[in-house]
Formats: C-alpha cells, sequence, structure tokens
C-alpha cells in the first residue's frame, strides 16, 4: 500500500466513523453472499496491478473485454432462442426475427429429439412432439428449417448437447445442398455434456462415451468446420439449477478444463482448438455482480489456458460468451414484470462484455413466446444497443471501485470452488458422485424458503401483491395473467409421423442399413472419429432414433444422482 | 403405532423427458423438511415407471412434476395405469409445475387429481394438502 493509498484508508475510516456510526446500517449481501460495504474506495488499486489484472480490452488477460473496441466496433448479436412445431412453423418464425433486425438465429429443438429420438418413438409422450421446440426427426426437417435462409449469410447456435454429432451433420449436408461448403458455415454447437448431468438433463449416454463423442465433434471442427465454434461451455443451466455467481464460474471452468484435457489426449496443441471454445453464461438480476462475474470469469479462462495450458495464441485465451437472462428470476405473478427484469439482465450481460445475448420473453415463465412478445424481447436488446449510449465505450464499469472489487473476490472464490471439484475427483466425479447435485438442490430450497418467507423481496410476489383473493375454482391466488399466450398445434404430432412414414418409404433403405452398421463399428473402435459415419448415414436420410439407436448400443444408457 | 403416526410416503416423479427438476427437488426438501419421507424417481420417467415405484414404494401421494407443458397426458396416464392396477382411488395425486391454464386446473380436477401446485404455489399449501389428505385417507380406510 502506497502513501496516498493509506490516506485514503485512513480518511474512510474517519468518514465511517463519523457519518455512518450516527446512523448505522444493516449488513447487506450479494446474490452469491458476499458481504457488500457500504462505499468502495480505491484501495489497493495501484497502477501495476491495473496494468497486470485489468489491462486493456482485447488484450490479456481480458478484463475489459476480448476486442479493442468492443461495441464501439461491433455491436453483440442478438440472438433470441427460437423453435416450436415443424420446422416449416419454425422456419416461418426465424424469417420473422431476422426481418425484425436479429442478427444470429438460436435453435430450440423438442425434447424427442434432443434425447435422440424419433417423433414417432413409442416411448415418449406424443405431445412432447415440437412443444418446446422444433421436431426435427431426419435431414428433411433441417433442410426445410433453413428453407430461403442462406447458410453462408447467418451465424447459426444449436442447443444439441447429447446428440450433437447427428445436429452438426445435418447442418453440414443442409449447407453442402445450399451449395456452401462446411469450411465456410459459421455458427455455436452447445456440445457441453457434463452440465445436462448437472442441470437440463438431456443426456443419454454415461459419461466417459459422453465425452468421447464431444472430443469427436471438437476435433472435427478444429479440421473441417474451422469457423463453427466446437462447444459452448455453459454456466447458464448450473446457475438456473442452484448456483450462485461464483459456483456457475468455477463450474463452468472445471468443465472446460475437463475437454480441453480429453481433447489434448488426442494429439491435438492446445491452439488448435482452443480458439473455438465458447461459453455460456447466465445474468441474473444483481447487476453489479454479474457485470463482475462476466470480467472475473473473462480473466481467470485467459490466466489459466496462459499459464496452465501454454497456450500460446491469444485467441485460446480470450473468453467469448453468450449470456441470457436468469429464467429462474421470472414470476409467474404480473408477467409484465418480467420485461423489466429481462431489460436489467440484458445490460448486465453487455455490461460484462458478451459476445451475443438472448432476452427473454415475459410470457416465459409460462410458456414458449408468441411473436408479440418474442419481438418486444428483441427491440429490448435494440433499445439498449442503440438508444442509451452503452456502446459508445468500451466496459463502461471498469474502475468502478465496486465492481472491481466484485471481481476480484469473484475470481478468487472461483479458484476455491475449482481446488474443491480438483481435490473430489475433478467433475466427472462429481457428477457421478451427485456432490454438485446435492449443493445445488439445497441452495435452490434455501433460495425458494427465503422468498417464501419474505427475506428475499420478489416484487409482486411477496411484496407489493395485488389482493390476497383465491380463485374459487382452481385455488389459484390471483390468477388471471392478462396476456395471450401461445397455443400448441394439436396436429404436430400426426405431421412429423406422415414425414417420418414418407422418408421411410423412399429412401434407399438397404443403404442406410450399411451405413448405420458402419457407424456401429466406428462407435465401437477407440480411435475413429464418429463424425464421417454419421454425415454418410445423414445425407441418406438416417433419422436421429436410428443414429443414436446404434450409439445407444453400443455405448449404453445412464441414470445420474439427483443429490435428494 | 396408530395409523395416523407413520410417516407420510410421497413419491415425486417426473414424468416426460424434460430435464428440468428444480421444482421437483424443492418440493422433495419441502415435504421432507415437515417430516415425511420423500423418494424422487430422478428424470425421464414414463408414467409406467412412476406408477410402478409408487407401488413398490407403498407410498401415500405421488406427485408428478412437469415444466414442459405435459401435465394433461402425463397425469390421465398416470390415473389409467393407477385404475387397471386396481389402485384408483388409493393414492393421492398431485402435479405441480408449470401449469399456465386455469381450464387446465379445473380438467385436471376433474379428472381424479387431488391437488394441483402451479409454479410459486405456498410451501405451507402443499405441506397442509398433503396432511389434510392422508388423513383423510387413512381414516376411510379404518
Amino acid at each position: 500500500m502506497d502513501n496516498s493509498e493509506k490516506k485514503i484508508m485512513k480518511e474512510k475510516d474517519r468518514w465511517t466513523n463519523e457519518s455512518l456510526s450516527k446512523k448505522p446500517v444493516k449488513p447487506v449481501r450479494t446474490d452469491a453472499g458476499m458481504d457488500v460495504d457500504v462505499l468502495y474506495v480505491p484501495k489497493e488499486r495501484s497502477q501495476e496491478k491495473y496494468l497486470k489484472e485489468i489491462g486493456f480490452p482485447g488484450e490479456y488477460p481480458f478484463t475489459r473485454g476480448v476486442q479493442p473496441s468492443m461495441y464501439r466496433g461491433n455491436v453483440w448479436s442478438f440472438r433470441q432462442y427460437a423453435g416450436y412445431s415443424t420446422a416449416e412453423e419454425s422456419n416461418r418464425r426465424y424469417k420473422f426475427l431476422l426481418e425484425h433486425g436479429q442478427t444470429g438465429l438460436s435453435v430450440a429443438f423438442d425434447l424427442p429429439t434432443q434425447l435422440g429420438f424419433d417423433s414417432s418413438d413409442p416411448s415418449i409422450l406424443a405431445d412432447e412432439v415440437g412443444r418446446v421446440g422444433v421436431a426435427v426427426d431426419s435431414l428433411e426437417d433441417m433442410e426445410q428449417l433453413f428453407e430461403g435462409i442462406p447458410l453462408d449469410q447467418i451465424t447459426t447456435s444449436f442447443t444439441c448437447n447429447a446428440q450433437t454429432v447427428v445436429i452438426l451433420a445435418m447442418y453440414i449436408i443442409t449447407g453442402e445442398k445450399q451449395g456452401v461448403p462446411m469450411g465456410k458455415l459459421r455458427g455455436t454447437l452447445q456440445n457441453d455434456i457434463i452440465k445436462e448431468y448437472l442441470a437440463r438433463g438431456t443426456y443419454i449416454f454415461p459419461p466417459k462415451p459422453s465425452l468421447r463423442l464431444t472430443a469427436d465433434v471438437i476435433e472435427f471442427c478444429s479440421k473441417e468446420v474451422p469457423k463453427f465454434n466446437s462447444i459452448s461451455i455453459s454456466g447458464y443451466h448450473v446457475r438456473e439449477s442452484g448456483a450462485n455467481a461464483y459456483q456457475e464460474v468455477a463450474y463452468a471452468l472445471s468443465e472446460a478444463r475437463t475437454y480441453t484435457d480429453e481433447v489434448l489426449k488426442r494429439g491435438l496443441d492446445v491452439d488448435d482448438f482452443a480458439p473455438r471454445l465458447s461459453f455460456i453464461f447466465s445474468s441474473s438480476l444483481e447487476l453489479f455482480e454479474e457485470a463482475a462475474k462476466h470480467r472475473a470469469c473473462r480473466r481467470l479462462w485467459a490466466k489459466i489456458m496462459k499459464e496452465e495450458y501454454g497456450s500460446k495464441d491469444p485467441r485460446s485465451q480470450m473468453m467469448r460468451f453468450f449470456a441470457g437472462c436468469d429464467g429462474s428470476s421470472f414470476a409467474a405473478k404480473e408477467p409484465l414484470n418480467n420485461i423489466i427484469r429481462a431489460t436489467l439482465e440484458c445490460l448486465a450481460t453487455v455490461l460484462g462484455g458478451a459476445q451475443s445475448c438472448h432476452v427473454m420473453s415475459y410470457d416465459e415463465a409460462y410458456t414458449i413466446p408468441t411473436e408479440e412478445s418474442a419481438r418486444l424481447s428483441l427491440r429490448t436488446q435494440q433499445i439498449i444497443a442503440y438508444e442509451t449510449g452503452i456502446c459508445s465505450t468500451v466496459d463502461p464499469l471498469g474502475g468502478s471501485y465496486y465492481v472491481e472489487h466484485l471481481t476480484d473476490v469473484i475470481e478468487e472464490k472461483a479458484r476455491e470452488e475449482m481446488k474443491w471439484v480438483e481435490d473430489n475427483g475433478g467433475m466427472v466425479a462429481c457428477v457421478e458422485k451427485g456432490l454438485i447435485h446435492e449443493k445445488l438442490a439445497k441452495q435452490a430450497y434455501e433460495k425458494e424458503k427465503a422468498i417464501r418467507n419474505g427475506e428475499r423481496t420478489v416484487v409482486g410476489v411477496n411484496k407489493y401483491i395485488m389482493g390476497e383473493s383465491k380463485d374459487a375454482q382452481t385455488g389459484r391466488e390471483n390468477a388471471k395473467t392478462g396476456i395471450e399466450l401461445s397455443k400448441v398445434d394439436p396436429d404436430v404430432y400426426k405431421k412429423q409421423l406422415k414425414k417420418l412414414n414418407n422418408i421411410r418409404k423412399n429412401r434407399d433403405n438397404a443403404k442406410v442399413e450399411k451405413l448405420l452398421n458402419d457407424l456401429k463399428k466406428a462407435a465401437e473402435s477407440d480411435n475413429e472419429n464418429v463424425m464421417p459415419y454419421v454425415l454418410d448415414a445423414v445425407r441418406n436420410y438416417a433419422t436421429m432414433g436410428e443414429m443414436i439407436g446404434v450409439l445407444k448400443s453400443v455405448y449404453g444408457t445412464f441414470r445420474c444422482p439427483t443429490g435428494i | 403405532m396408530h395409523m395416523q403416526d407413520e410417516k407420510i410416503r410421497v413419491l415425486i416423479g417426473k414424468p416426460g423427458l424434460d430435464g428440468h427438476d428444480r421444482g421437483a427437488k424443492v418440493v422433495a426438501l419441502v415435504l421432507k423438511d415437515a417430516g415425511m419421507e420423500v423418494i424422487y424417481t430422478g428424470l425421464h420417467q414414463s408414467p409406467e415407471q412412476i406408477v410402478q415405484a409408487a407401488i413398490d414404494e407403498d407410498v401415500d401421494v405421488i406427485g408428478l412434476s412437469v415444466l414442459s407443458g405435459v401435465h394433461m397426458s402425463a397425469s390421465k396416464k398416470v390415473l389409467e395405469l393407477l385404475k387397471k392396477e386396481g389402485m384408483a382411488g388409493e393414492k393421492i395425486i398431485m402435479v405441480g409445475g408449470t401449469i399456465h391454464s386455469d381450464e387446465d386446473i379445473v380438467e385436471l380436477k376433474k379428472m381424479g387429481v387431488n391437488g394441483v401446485f402451479p409454479t410459486e404455489s405456498s410451501f405451507e399449501d402443499i405441506v397442509s394438502f398433503v396432511r389434510k389428505a392422508v388423513e383423510e385417507k387413512r381414516t376411510q380406510r379404518k
């Protein structure tokens, strides 16, 4: 501490004694449980520390952002997550969003598709088909999804994990048919299976073969689809399941280490693939903590890549990320209040320096958004980007005494949590033992309890509530939402079955059978990448359920611990 | 031991393919904290598996947690299977999660679901519903 800092600290003590002792304040903690001082001053923020720990945007350790001019050069991409019903319906929604100024697509699949089932599978509930996303059974659906949308002019993000190999192959062949070679395709695959075991739950195979498939995709993309982000490692979903801000950072980066180690085993150099690792985070309502979290995470990843993995390419050290609103912060009561929550969460994302953002729609505490609510979410991003001046300068919160303090503390706490993961055998062992599941369930419960007993305020839910009446027929409090909700097309299931029957009738079934057998052999071998085999099967209209069925027959399925 | 002193046993089932079970786990912990024995099935359970587990575990209550919008078909299936097993009316059925339409709530109750608890339901309401319903059922059986 130099003399000027000592003087500031001494003055702060004086101020505290003189001012605050007269009017004591209650202790306050952030969402993640960190004590918050009434006022922050430039404690220990020497010039030397600035250059080492904060630095300049576009330069190591990237605390202030991965690009030198950030949004002044390029505004983040507005990437609303969308998909429902059939491929034709979703195609219409994509065109609608693009016409209204959306700059990237983000595809939501229905649950059967995410879990590798055909829509015709007898073990699924028929009304899950096309319900929370679009049903994709074969290449035909993928072709219809992007009908009239040139793949060389758009970037597409896919929420696919256990069955990424199939989705990537379908997109590649769709591009091929449009005359766009795979080397030119741009987009992002989620492909993060570990977080599926921890949250979200769309896993199929046990962890070990799952990691192999993830690595197959990363390796294949590094060689053949170089402009695609081969994985998007997620903190978002564990946060939604109950993690706090620094745990979100810690689990995501521990996963990133696991994938990096897995790919390195194949003899690749870290700089061959790390520039295409990307991330997904949540932005919740604790505005400053969330902005600080994104900054801390970026810095920590840069240090891990450089110091632990010895990467030389700065692109490997740059943590590029997408962030979305924290769905669990949304309330079903007084749903229009969610517009304000979403706006603040978008602000936290942008103040944290994200590369792309999704703003949730106010009706998503109920169901998937209507056209109108989806457009409003897009407008929220556009107003923040173009009407607030937020893009004029880089990292406007940088240098805030409070935010820099939070950035330091989150980095430190995330490191401690990552060490806890390592001490327990790493992420896969933590998943298999249910250790993180247990923590998340307990924390989610404590948070809900705090809302129910009023310790934690949710406006319109436990404070400033409109009346206390219960609907006599339903027993629901303040039942009327007053908003129009999207309707599910009752014929999706029938339409998908018809399509599937046609495909099975019109394709070369003997060829498909042979290709599925080839895929099986590749899956059984230790060193064959399955991607080329999946590509051949997809090109010949093998279905999702058939290809994943083959992989299930080799790898088996998995039941994850619940932590309860 | 009197029947009333026996611990209430609850099965929380997660029907369908949806993997978001934060709410299911929260309700499981609420009921555990209220002194009940709670079994959580985990993800991706078919109605058949849920009903079988409820029979094997001899529970008083079957709670179905649904976020993905399949609460109607999943509940219908569970009720049909219980009927098939000759156990219609034997178990208390409750459904919770994202149930957005009032018509659905009315329909679920008509179908034979005893309690419906949409998102943001009060913990006290859930606990007192289970206690009261189980007590009534045990008294009827005497």
